[in-house]
């Protein structure tokens, strides 16, 4: 197999210690590959989010090691991991994190810009990006002024802008309507067949349908995990008879 | 529902031969309803014997041109009129395994709730490839769609019995002393 965009090696990350200990993540490996795309499902509280912000170098394990496209986060300097960040990883948070004082269109282009791409080329890529999400009209409009739906598309722009190896996402359906929901998943598996690597987690069955393997956590372990899948023309012909 | 239905409201559109009625019969369902040959012969036979369609060109069985009558099409209206009718009540063989999954000793019911979840996360990922396979063919993307909310809405509800499950912990002692059982059915007559 070729090398996993994204790898957790036996992590583990507590919170505070002794009688006061809590095992947000209890000795996870997981391994995703480059087109693969990976669910994440679990009870509240199971180390969903934990998983994620690991995954994404927002925060570190206690032990264990967490790999992104051969590269250890934990052996990086801070700038170059904000580097890796910027360029292979988009994230798409719980709570959107979008920055107020920016357009739309600014938000997404701005990992770009950091990264030194110039301005032009940025924004380019980010109505592309937008168009993706369906948003191209209102790529000059402030946070503030969209609804909830609109503010979550507009995350999920900025998490696939550019080419980005590794998306990350935090139940980033929630605040969409079935149909803006499903063209999220739609994208995203859309990236993933041209190579990117996702994981995605979520409560909601339906989302994880679109996924290639499914990962179930809970307290912190992972559980179990859905066969690999065959290939598409197995279809119903198969499935249990209703 | 019969797959006399079936046949007689794809009768509607346009006369056809039985081969014809049978794929357009699969390819309607996604092929999850799949016939064979013979079903649809017998099934047009009884057709025909009722009155519902008739034979408008002759020949050996394959030859033949099946069109609806009068008689059909107000049969498939009161069809179409009528809602289907749910059994009452369902016998749903998973509600009933986690039934007696509570109450038998040794039975870890959590993991019997896990194995499920993944078996129909599976399948929604199988419906969900399918239903993108063919998302041009409206009645196709019905019927998958169909599939994937019944996969969805048995994954909620698992949810719901493990959550159940943590509120109502398994009794130690389930099964009653086989004395008492007589006594609590007098007692609910
Ligand atoms: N900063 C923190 N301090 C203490 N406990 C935390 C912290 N972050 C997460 N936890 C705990 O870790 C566990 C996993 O949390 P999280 O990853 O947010 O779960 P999920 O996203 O699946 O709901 C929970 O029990 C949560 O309370
Ligand atoms: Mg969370």
């Amino acid at each position: 197999m070729t090398m996993p965009v994204l790898e957790l090696r036996d992590v583990s990350r507590t919170h505070g210690h002794d009688d006061a200990l809590v095992r947000a993540l209890d000795h996870v490996s997981l391994a995703v590959a480059a087109g693969e795309f990976v669910a994440v499902m679990g009870p509240s509280g199971s180390g969903k989010s934990t998983l994620l912000n690991l995954a994404g170098g927002l925060d570190a394990p206690s032990s264990g090691d967490v790999v992104v496209e051969g590269n250890r986060l934990g052996g990086l300097t801070r700038s170059s991991l904000a580097q890796l960040r910027r360029r292979s990883i988009g994230y798409v948070f719980q709570n959107l994190n979008l920055i107020p004082s920016l357009t739309a269109a600014e938000n997404v282009m701005l990992p770009r810009e950091l990264d030194g791409v110039p301005i032009r080329r940025a924004r380019r890529e980010a109505l592309a990006a937008l168009a993706e999400v369906s948003m191209a009209d209102l790529a000059d409009r402030f946070p503030d002024d969209m609804s909830g739906g609109q503010q979550q598309r507009v995350a999920i722009a900025r998490a696939v802008v550019g080419d980005r190896r590794l998306i990350l996402a935090d139940e980033p359906t929630g605040a969409l309507d079935s149909n803006t929901g499903e063209g999220v998943l739609r994208l995203l598996r859309t990236r993933c067949d041209s190579g990117a690597a996702a994981v995605l987690v979520t409560h909601d069955a339906r989302h994880a349908g679109w996924a290639d393997r499914v990962v179930f956590l809970r307290d912190g372990a992972t559980i179990d995990e859905t066969p690999p899948l065959d290939v598409p023309e197995a279809l119903l012909a198969g499935g249990r008879t209703p | 529902m019969s797959v006399r239905f079936g046949l007689l409201t794809l009768l509607e559109e346009q006369p056809m031969y039985g081969y014809q009625l049978r794929q357009e019969f699969e390819s309607t369902t996604g092929s999850t309803w799949p016939l064979n040959v013979g079903q649809v012969y017998t099934t047009l036979t009884r057709l025909e014997r009722d009155g519902l369609v008739e034979i408008t060109a002759e020949g050996d069985e394959a030859q033949r041109v099946y069109s609806i009558t009068g008689a059909g099409h107000d049969e498939v209206q009161a069809w179409f009129a009528t809602p289907v009718r749910h059994q009452s009540p369902p016998r749903d063989e998973l509600a009933i395994k986690l039934a007696l999954a509570v109450r038998s000793p040794g039975v870890d019911v959590r993991a019997v709730i896990q194995a499920q979840r993944t078996a129909t996360v599976r399948a929604l990922q199988e419906y969900t490839r399918a239903r993108e396979a063919a998302a041009n063919d409206l009645s196709w993307l019905l019927v998958a769609d169909s599939l994937i909310f019944a996969a969805e809405a048995e994954v909620r509800w698992l949810d719901h019995c493990e959550t159940r499950l943590v509120r109502h912990p398994k009794p130690s002692t389930p099964i009653s002393d086989p004395q008492s059982v007589p006594v609590r059915e007098a007692a609910k007559r």
